[in-house]
């Protein structure tokens, strides 16, 4: 089974290709240009070079989210592209989930963050457990605040991985001296596409896989106008029965 | 390279500049074997405009879709097609980057040519579509919700700019009166409608010439003109008639661009004028084009409303006369926001 997995959740593109359980090539950038400028061009290098040709690819993999909204759907509409211009089958994973896999079988809590801008993370707790991740919470949106409140409960070690730690490691550790906290090397705090491709392999050996118009991004927040125009209707839904209530008193 | 080479060339054309997710099949540039507008209007409605977040969510949901029922019904697949044709600007960034992504991504796959079109430029092009014995010389203006432009096409990919706007774009002067008039986005076709119920010498509102040899043109003090004088009705308690507004409002802006229109084609001797864009779609503006040509022993063409406003075979007839020339894009293609229509010869 050949795979092609790619990730553009954090500001690195990464781009790979498995066969089977083996990675034949992983590929990452992770430089100030756009995904839109490196991740073409890099899976046409990736694939060139390993002598493969885009109708070799069984199966497609990618992260749907969370992460930056405009990152997502260049991976996820290039993977889609591909997928169906081949008539093959897509395999979606979690951002969250691929960020924990940095640190497989590692004996502790893992909290992977990812940038939510305003200063908040898309966040969740993972447990490896018998060569399986477990999920410990959900994934959410939290106020750096909110996570720092969250911690201070935690007992044993707590390593953090994704693209929010260096913009929030000191404030982090500033709130939590009393728990153990680690942030592991830079090399481990980027999501990886060769997790992508591992996760859909496993999917794939389940026959989890999907067609491409059942894959979507994982947004986990709606735009910034709809959140606005939602408590402008909330506002207005509470003076229409303020006004009523009025009335009613006035009767 | 000669014709022969390039019989049934069949593009797949994506456009995802704005609020339509559109996907066309064309053969040899000008056969429309397909093309699919999924509009998503109802959507922004209720912001009052449209909202670039909301699109690139809305394009990524759909254009897969769009893309199947568009080969499907042009009943082909994609072992037919010869090139893939994409806007990649002027536009929202987010919304374009949804369809550049997959046209790259589907040139790639199936080792075809990716030739990125500007969407300006793709608007002219409607007409080659609508018009099938048409041929460059001609003067064009471009008018839609984001462009304003005066365009001498002397060939294929072969343009002079005579004149833009410097500050609004005569669609999105349309949307903003629309606004404050209290009618439904987009304002334009509306106010197209109650123009013919009103009177169009009610009020007279500015029309900028700007600087007399100037082809350019301006909208800005147009529109604060028509805001000042509904906000001076409101505060004196009186009521507006909404349709003498529109109507009023409308005449200006369509004689300044029928003016400047006509002053170019004679100053290039073009005997042809074309209209392409949203706008053109504006019955007023077609009559008094109409009307002016005539009186000045010009031709004049427009496409079908259909084609006037954004679409994606308008994209891929220009994506068509891009690749027969050779004008091909790479796969580092980037969306560009701002994009510029600028002079170009090839």
């Amino acid at each position: 089974m050949k795979i092609l997995a790619l990730d553009t959740s954090s500001p690195a593109t990464t781009v790979a290709i498995l066969e089977g359980e083996k990675l034949v090539a992983e590929y990452t950038i992770n430089n100030i240009n756009t995904h839109s400028q490196k991740l073409m061009p890099m899976i046409a290098e990736i694939i060139k070079s390993c002598k493969w040709r885009p109708e070799d690819i069984d199966v497609f993999g990618v992260s749907l989210g969370p992460g930056s909204f405009t990152g997502l759907r260049i991976g996820i509409a290039t993977i889609k592209a591909m997928a169906q211009s081949l008539n093959k089958k897509v395999c979606g994973v979690s951002s969250l989930e691929v960020l924990a896999y940095n640190l497989m079988y590692i004996d502790g809590v893992i909290c992977p963050i990812i940038d939510a801008q305003r200063d908040a993370v898309y966040t969740a707790t993972y447990k490896w457990g018998a060569n399986r991740l477990i999920q410990l919470e959900k994934p959410s949106i939290l106020h750096i605040d909110e996570l720092n409140t969250a911690l201070a409960s935690k007992s044993g070690i707590v390593y953090f991985v994704g693209d929010a730690v260096s913009k929030f490691r000191l404030r982090i550790e500033e709130k939590n001296k009393d728990v153990n906290i680690v942030f592991p090397t830079e090399d481990l705090l980027l999501p990886r596409a060769y997790v992508v491709g591992e996760i859909t392999r496993q999917h794939a050996l389940l026959g989890k896989v999907k067609n491409v118009r059942d894959i979507t991004p994982v947004y986990m927040r709606k735009s910034h106008a709809e959140c606005q125009y939602e408590e402008r209707q909330l506002r207005i839904e509470k003076e229409k029965s303020w006004l009523v209530g009025q009335k009613k008193n006035k009767e | 390279m000669s014709k022969d080479a390039h019989e049934n060339v069949i593009t797949l054309a994506i456009e995802t500049s704005c609020d339509e997710t559109s996907v066309a099949v064309m053969k040899n540039g000008r056969e429309v074997l397909s093309n699919i507008v999924a509009s998503q209007i109802d959507q922004h409605q209720k912001y009052g405009g449209v909202v670039p977040e909301v699109a690139s969510r809305k394009h990524i949901e759909n254009i897969n879709q769009v893309i199947e029922r568009a080969l499907r019904e042009a009943d082909l697949t994609f072992e037919a097609l010869t090139h893939v044709a994409v806007t990649y600007g002027p536009g929202l960034v987010g919304a374009l980057l949804v369809g550049l992504s997959a046209a790259k991504a589907i040139a790639f796959a199936r080792g075809i040519p990716l030739n990125g079109v500007n969407h300006i430029e793709g608007h002219i092009y409607a007409n080659f579509i609508e018009h099938k014995e048409l041929e460059p010389p001609f003067m064009c203006l471009i008018v839609s919700g984001g462009h304003t432009h005066l365009i001498y096409m002397k060939n294929y990919g072969d343009y002079e700019v005579l004149g833009k706007t410097r500050d609004d774009a005569a669609g999105e002067t349309f949307d903003k009166i629309g606004r404050a008039l209290g009618l439904r986005y987009p304002g334009g076709p509306e106010i197209d409608k109650l123009s013919k119920k009103g009177n169009k010498e009610a009020i007279r509102f500015p029309k900028a010439y700007l600087e007399r040899e100037s082809h350019d043109f301006s909208f800005s003090g147009l529109k604060s003109s028509v805001l000042n004088y509904l906000n001076s009705e409101k505060m004196k308690g009186r009521k507006v008639n909404i349709e003498d507004v529109a109507a009023s409002f409308q005449q200006s802006v369509i004689e300044i661009l029928v003016e400047k229109t006509i002053k170019c084609a004679i100053e290039k001797q073009a005997p042809l004028i074309v209209l392409a864009g949203g706008v053109a779609a504006n019955t007023g503006l077609r009559e008094l084009m109409k009307k002016e040509c005539f009186r000045n022993g010009l031709e004049l063409r427009y496409p079908s409303i259909k084609l006037c406003t954004d679409n994606a075979a308008m994209i891929g007839c220009a994506g068509y006369y891009n690749y027969i020339s050779g004008r091909f894009s790479d796969l580092h293609l980037n969306a560009k926001s701002n994009l510029k229509f600028e002079n170009r010869k090839t």
